[in-house]
């Protein structure tokens, strides 16, 4: 997805987080080409070369894909200015993002072929090459063959953690991120990690509220997917939310539940964790 | 996502032509008599409380005369539908109803567009109407909803071909609120079809999103505090950062044996005077233990413990503080400075809460 070479850029450079997290991301060794802050091209970020568009940032450091910290009245824009510019994946940390605003430009991104990871996303992090794009703290991280996915950001470093601290190395992480509307799916990364030579077996994180998890495990139990996953599943004693509308529950009926969700990955023969450190022990059988 | 009250929703169908029926909003029983009285006929007054299921929870009465109206309006208003307390309710028109229809348009969140769905059996929760009975079309969003694809979605449906038209213009009237205030729903049930033909949004659901609330519609913005609280009525206090990771916590004490009070997540990069906020508004809800899992990222844990240290002057319930990740060395120095004991081990530190709970 990305390696240790992939030319990355960074959207919304100068700003607080945008310029913090430039700098963690070269710490840990990504490879950083480029900003771009509209108006503020011909600076500089701890050495990084910061341009106007996202066009002439290509155009002069070759740049392949973006991570974006643009404020939220502002990502879409942003968002959409790197995918016409065939950069991918872009990776999109913005918080508050409008459901409809993201709605457009992952359709956009579908019709250019281009991977959306977010937005609300801590991103996504390889420790084999050593590179991320993202937030994400590294040092949780470790090398290793279990591909994570998840929809939290928190709970993932919980159980990378968990799995860190038992000897279990990670090949890649992604976070989905926390919004109604996200780019990458469950199924996307099922599809994504499948021919990896890296990957051993998979983790999944999700909790309640729509029905991204039955539909990964329908996904695994309809391929027979290759490779063993494992399932966590947060907010298992949760009320019901009384501000969730019943638009999910329309389309899904039945599903959004945890108990929907563990019924689906138990049927799809997904053993699924009943704490963060349960992951580590049910891995263990197939590594 | 915000849910807007039964009469807000309508006033957005209004807005864009769509037929409600007749009636105003009363915050008193004088108020709904004086309504009903312009109103000059039987009438129907509906507890305005954002959730569904008002009916069934005894939030819809209705009323022939001026009089009644009072009284069956004193009666909702002050009372709690599902929870929620009664502080205003809609008195209207009573419909003279020939067939209740459902139609709504939805972000989809599975194909990440918009769905637009229709069936002739509405009137009921529409988890009830079998799969085959309701129609369905996503929508190209850059286009938005077409004429033509919402009488496909008509003659889908099965509505009759004389108000084939009029159930188009609602239609399109619908995605032009769903477009217009970046709604996740826009739901009319029942879509009335009257005796006299016709079509009248006699119930409806809007629900927006909140982000574009702030952003573009601030009159439907819903203050929010920077921290989410939500009651669970036990008495193990708990406060976590980021939502995963707070209900894994609610989790894992249930897990235990324990009996959480509350979910608590202070969200990314909480400061001290957040968490001591947090610690007070968790206090309050007169707990035996508050357990404050934080795994630290862009959240420091210095600034959690002297978050901590400061809820300490204020707070005599006792504490159990796991804290790990970024700034963890500094963050365990400041608690143990102050006598604090601080765990690594989540399943040490949910063990303990729930030991103090149980006294």
């Amino acid at each position: 997805m990305i390696e240790s070479t992939t030319r990355v850029l960074v959207q919304g450079i100068t700003g607080r987080h945008g310029s913090f997290h430039t700098g963690l991301m070269l710490e840990y060794g990504t490879n950083v080409v480029a900003g771009v802050t509209p108006g503020k091209g011909g600076e500089e970020v701890h050495g990084v070369p910061v341009f106007d568009t996202v066009e002439e940032a290509v155009d002069e450091t070759g740049a392949e894909a973006s991570v974006v910290f643009v404020p939220a009245p502002f990502a879409p824009d942003a968002v959409m200015e790197a995918i016409e510019a065939g950069l991918d994946p872009i990776v999109v940390i913005t918080e508050h993002i409008p459901a409809h605003d993201t709605m457009m430009f992952v359709q956009l991104a579908e019709e250019y072929g281009v991977r959306i990871i977010g937005p609300n996303t801590p991103g996504i992090i390889v420790p084999p090459e050593r590179t991320k794009m993202g937030i994400m703290p590294h040092q949780v991280f470790s090398e290793g063959s279990v591909a994570v996915a998840s929809r939290s950001g928190t709970l993932t470093y919980e159980i990378v953690h968990h799995l860190t601290e038992a000897g279990i190395g990670q090949s890649v992480c992604v976070g989905l991120g926390g919004d109604t509307v996200v780019g990458m799916t469950f199924i996307d990364f099922l599809e994504m990690v499948e021919e990896d030579p890296g990957t051993e077996a998979v983790v999944l994180i999700g909790e309640i509220g729509g029905s991204a998890e039955e539909e990964a495990a329908e996904y695994i139990a309809e391929t027979d997917y290759p490779k063993p996953v494992v399932a966590y599943i947060a907010g298992r004693h949760a009320p019901p939310g009384k501000r969730m509308g019943h638009a999910g529950a329309i389309v899904h009926r039945g599903q959004g539940t945890a108990e929907s969700k563990e019924k689906a990955f138990l049927e799809a023969g997904v053993e699924v964790a009943k704490t963060p450190w349960e992951v580590p022990e049910l891995l263990k059988e197939y590594l | 996502m915000i849910r807007l009250l039964e009469y807000q929703a309508k006033g957005l169908l209004r807005e864009v032509g769509i037929k409600v029926p007749e009636g105003g909003v009363a915050r008193t029983g004088e108020e709904a008599s004086r309504i009903a009285e312009q109103i000059g006929g039987p009438v129907v007054v509906k507890a305005q409380v954002p959730v569904g299921g008002r009916g069934k929870a005894g939030g819809v009465l209705f009323a022939d005369t001026p009089e009644e109206a009072r009284e069956v309006a004193r009666d909702l208003l002050g009372s709690k539908i599902k929870g929620e307390i009664v502080d205003k309710v809609l008195v209207e028109e009573r419909l003279n109803i020939e067939e209740e229809w459902y139609a709504a348009i939805s972000l989809d969140r599975s194909e990440r567009i918009p769905i637009v769905l229709a069936s002739r059996e509405g009137g009921v929760d529409i988890e009830e109407v079998p799969d085959e009975k309701i129609a369905r079309r996503y929508v190209d969003p850059f286009l938005g909803m077409r004429p033509f694809e919402a009488r496909l979605v008509a003659k889908d449906a099965g509505i009759p071909r004389e108000y084939l038209r009029d159930f188009e213009s609602v239609l399109t009237a619908m995605y032009e609120v769903f477009d217009g205030y970046d709604a996740h729903l826009v739901e009319i049930n029942p879509l009335v079809l009257t005796k006299e033909g016709e079509l009248v949004a006699a119930d409806a659901v809007v629900n927006l999103d909140q982000d574009a609330a702030v952003m573009r519609h601030p009159e439907f913005a819903e203050e929010t505090e920077d921290f989410h609280l939500v009651e669970l009525g036990g008495d193990v206090g708990i406060i976590a950062n980021g939502a995963g990771l707070t209900m894994a916590t609610v989790d894992l004490v249930k897990e235990f044996g324990g009996e959480p009070a509350n979910f608590l997540d202070v969200g990314g990069g909480a400061y001290p005077s957040l968490i001591r906020r947090a610690i007070l508004a968790v206090d309050d809800l007169g707990v035996s233990v508050i357990l404050i899992n934080i795994f630290g990222g862009i959240t420091r844990c210095d600034d959690v413990a002297k978050g901590i240290v400061r809820a300490m002057e204020d707070v005599d319930t006792p504490m159990v503080v796991r804290l790990v990740g970024t700034n963890e060395e500094e963050g365990h120095a400041i608690l143990k400075e102050h006598g604090i004991d601080v765990f690594e081990d989540l399943e040490e530190a949910v063990k303990r809460a729930v030991e103090i709970a149980q006294g």
